[in-house]
């Protein structure tokens, strides 16, 4: 296996991992404010993601970090092309962490509500801005020249694009509904379970659409399944993952529905990434110049060989914190911020 | 230059040092607080225990507002100088990323087991994740140091193509330039952590509240302060300035207002430059100590401004003025730490109210020295973005215009106010409720 394509996984590893460990924290902040019918529930809530969710962002940043180290063609296209994109997605990115940090600092009603509006409104916002992301990088962008194109909010918010931010705000709020339906009991709990039952035709729905219109928009995507029919075992898989979820759901088994979405998201990840490859960022049909892929985006090979025994370094001490932090903070959650 | 990158300057200039208000004060009160969690561990004194708690709530709204201001520094790297994240990202990258999964996701899962977890776990272990906290800070602020030293002097790397090729990570992290830039950054966030410390404690003896929490918080600020004040100037500072000359004489030049290449430079102790007349107006020098910084030599010749290109030259004032205002005032602070320090030795420091009065006024003066030591840092790498390889003005995204990087720092600006104001009123209601409170708060969880 050569570098490029080493570090085609480590990025898509890292973007699945991201989706699904903030993904909870930014769904259940998407039902925030419907789950939570009073002020002591949502407190609970946010308690529930309080001790995580500044680890789960980190995902983030060692995307980017993966990005610029390995693929910085692609990190320069696709961050300043989608530049007022992105402003909006730190900006709600600030607010949502206030939200989280300064909410539990003073306990006054005016003070929680407000804040419960803020980290409702921009994980929301976030959720469907992310899927809005992923729906652009699979129907491509518009390239005026190799490495450049200008993201504005008419070109990104396409129909299918839409489709897929509508697609991620379900599945994370499903995905979001499990975790609280995990983290809490009595009432509370069971209102979760009814919630992830909703969400969960909703996202399936969307995700029938969504496969649809993927067909329609890249025919292409499905060659590299053709070509390797072992692929075939991610995007079914997903599907598996996502039957037995509702299954469990239903059931009223809350880690085996929790483990089942997260499972779920990872793999349509994974079969969005396989169906992509060995694109990164694909041009729009009709573009001036072609897209990015592993190769022409991709930094020199001394660089991508240090980086990667980096990342597999990193990757091994974060697992270690990372099991470690669930587990001190395993079981259901307490008012560790009161 | 063109008008989007001075855009996109200003816009990194903004974020960027108001981001690091933040970090300043948690790199070094993740020390300070580690250190009272070390004595309480140690004697078992209580007093340090509640110290640790409320300081710790201190460090939980700063770190809050540290992660969610720093965020946009890794992604304006991209969205604002796409060029230079093309150009440098198999270097700069590297760093980055290992702030990330090194140190910062260190910091931020142990911090949470260090707020809420203390009833969960032994005190051991509390006192292990407090150290686990301060170590992240202080290794997070290493990666990035590292990254901006290898911008200043660039090391290991070739260059292929339209990028830069790291050709060893033991050269990036081990560059000459981080080697005393980095402790000398370390020591400016301490001096910080250290002062906040002894003035909040000054406030607390001066307003008679919590005076017993306040003489503890006097104390440790002031020992510290006047260590790290003091190793600020000495070695760190005065062996990095070593290090600005022999790598970046233009720079050296510009601080100082040094206009003509002569040995045995004085050193300007103030002086307003005038360009026109290639002279400082009313400057009080102090022979041959400026040659003696730069070499170790008093009569060392010190390039001058005259014998570097006019396009080479870093803006002159800008840097002047900050490296003038961080030496005066590390120079006072270790005036201030060091008569409070002999007071307290003597045993009458509590009892002097002017002292205390001049430890509590000192509080926002660190953070201006550590941001007047990033102006020197940047400006003066001017043309620069990485010193002798890529220019400021080759380095912007040409696909962001003027008017997109404007509209998003007035949002930026309106933001930052809004979370600016925030912390300061939290600030201000965790110090008026107290160190007491923090310990009862605690408790009432721990029941």
């Amino acid at each position: 296996m050569n570098l490029n394509v080493a570090w085609f996984g480590v990025l898509a590893f890292t973007l699945a991992v991201y989706a699904v460990l903030d993904g909870f924290d930014l769904g259940l902040g998407t039902i925030h404010l419907l789950l939570g019918r009073t002020r002591e529930e949502r407190t609970r809530l946010i308690d529930s993601i309080g001790p995580v969710w500044n680890g789960n962002e980190v995902w983030l940043l060692a995307a980017g970090g993966s990005m610029v180290v390995a693929f910085p063609n692609l990190y320069a296209a696709s961050f300043s092309g989608f530049y007022l994109a992105l402003m909006l997605v730190l900006w709600l990115l600030l607010l949502r962490g206030l939200g989280i940090e300064f909410r539990h600092q003073i306990h006054h009603p005016m003070w929680e509500d407000a804040w419960d509006v803020v980290f409702a409104g921009a994980s929301a916002l976030l959720a469907l801005l992310f899927g809005v992301a992923f729906g652009n990088v699979l129907h491509g962008v518009p390239f005026e020249a190799p490495g450049e194109f200008r993201g504005s909010f008419t070109v990104l918010l396409n129909p299918f694009s839409l489709v897929a931010g509508g697609l991620s705000v379900a599945t994370l709020a499903l995905h979001g509904a499990c975790w609280a339906a995990l983290k809490t009991d009595g009432p509370l709990q069971a209102r979760a379970r009814r919630f992830a039952a909703v969400l969960w035709i909703a996202a399936a729905v969307l995700l029938a659409v969504m496969i649809a219109a993927s067909f329609a928009v890249r025919p292409e995507f499905t060659k590299n399944f053709r070509a390797q029919p072992l692929l075939l075992v991610l995007p079914l898989g997903a599907l598996a993952l996502l039957i037995v979820n509702r299954l469990a759901i239903a059931r009223g088994h809350d880690r085996q529905a929790f483990m089942t979405s997260s499972g779920y998201i990872a793999a349509v990840l994974a079969a969005a990434a396989a169906g992509l490859y060995p694109m990164l960022l694909p041009a729009a049909p009709g573009s001036a110049a072609g897209g990015l892929d592993i190769y022409n985006a991709a930094a020199p090979a001394g660089s991508l060989r240090i980086a990667l025994v980096i990342y597999l370094l990193g990757l091994a001490i974060v697992s270690v914190y990372l099991v470690n932090v669930y587990r001190v903070w395993r079981g259901k959650a307490v008012g560790v911020y009161r | 230059m063109t008008d989007a990158a001075i855009a996109a300057r200003w816009q990194f200039a903004f974020t960027i040092m108001f981001h690091y208000l933040f970090p300043i004060l948690t790199m070094g009160l993740g020390v300070l607080i580690a250190v009272l969690k070390t004595i309480e561990l140690r004697t078992g004194d209580a007093l340090y225990g509640t110290a640790a708690r409320f300081w710790a709530r201190i460090f939980a709204i700063t770190f809050a507002a540290g992660v969610v201001t720093g965020i946009p520094m890794e992604f304006q790297f991209g969205t604002n100088w796409a060029r230079f994240s093309r150009y440098a990202g198999p270097v700069v990258g590297q760093t980055l990323f290992m702030e990330g999964v090194f140190a910062f996701f260190a910091e931020s899962s142990l911090l949470g087991v260090f707020l809420f977890g203390e009833s969960r776990i032994g005190p051991r272990a509390h006192w292990l994740s407090a150290v686990g906290v301060a170590f992240g800070a202080v290794l997070s602020g290493f990666f990035i140091v590292a990254t901006n030293a290898w911008m200043q002097h660039p090391v290991g790397y070739s260059v292929v193509g339209d990028h830069v090729e790291l050709n060893s990570l033991y050269a990036l992290l081990t560059n000459p330039y981080v080697r005393w830039q980095y402790p000398h950054v370390i020591c400016g966030a301490l001096v910080t952590g250290a002062m906040v410390m002894a003035g909040i404690g000054a406030f607390y003896l001066l307003a008679r509240r919590h005076e017993e929490s306040g003489r503890l918080f006097v104390r440790v600020g002031v020992v510290s302060g006047v260590i790290c004040s003091t190793i600020s100037l000495f070695p760190t500072g005065a062996f990095h300035g070593e290090n600005v000359t022999r790598f970046q004489p233009a720079k050296m030049a510009t601080m100082e207002g040094l206009f003509k290449t002569q040995a045995g430079a004085p050193l300007a102790i103030i002086g307003m430059p005038d360009r026109e007349r290639q002279e400082l107006t009313d400057p009080i020098y102090v022979p041959g100590l400026l040659s003696y910084l730069a070499y170790g030599n008093a009569s060392a010749r010190v390039t001058g401004l005259s014998d570097i290109p006019d396009d080479l030259e870093p803006p002159l004032e800008i840097v002047y003025y900050a490296y003038h205002i961080m030496v005066g005032l590390g120079t006072i602070f270790i005036a201030v730490t060091g008569l409070a320090a002999l007071l307290l030795w003597h045993g009458s420091l509590f009892a002097r109210r002017g002292m205390l009065w001049v430890l509590m006024i000192a509080m926002p003066f660190p953070y201006i020295a550590n941001e007047a030591g990033w102006v020197v840092a940047e400006v003066g790498r001017q043309p620069w973005t990485v010193y002798g390889l890529q220019r400021v003005a080759d380095a912007n995204s040409l696909n962001v215009t003027t008017g997109m990087t404007y509209f998003t720092l007035l949002g930026f600006m309106g933001l930052y106010l809004v979370l600016g104001i925030l912390y300061l009123l939290l600030f201000a209601r965790i110090v008026n409720q107290g160190p007491q409170s923090a310990a009862t708060a605690s408790e009432r969880v721990h029941a």
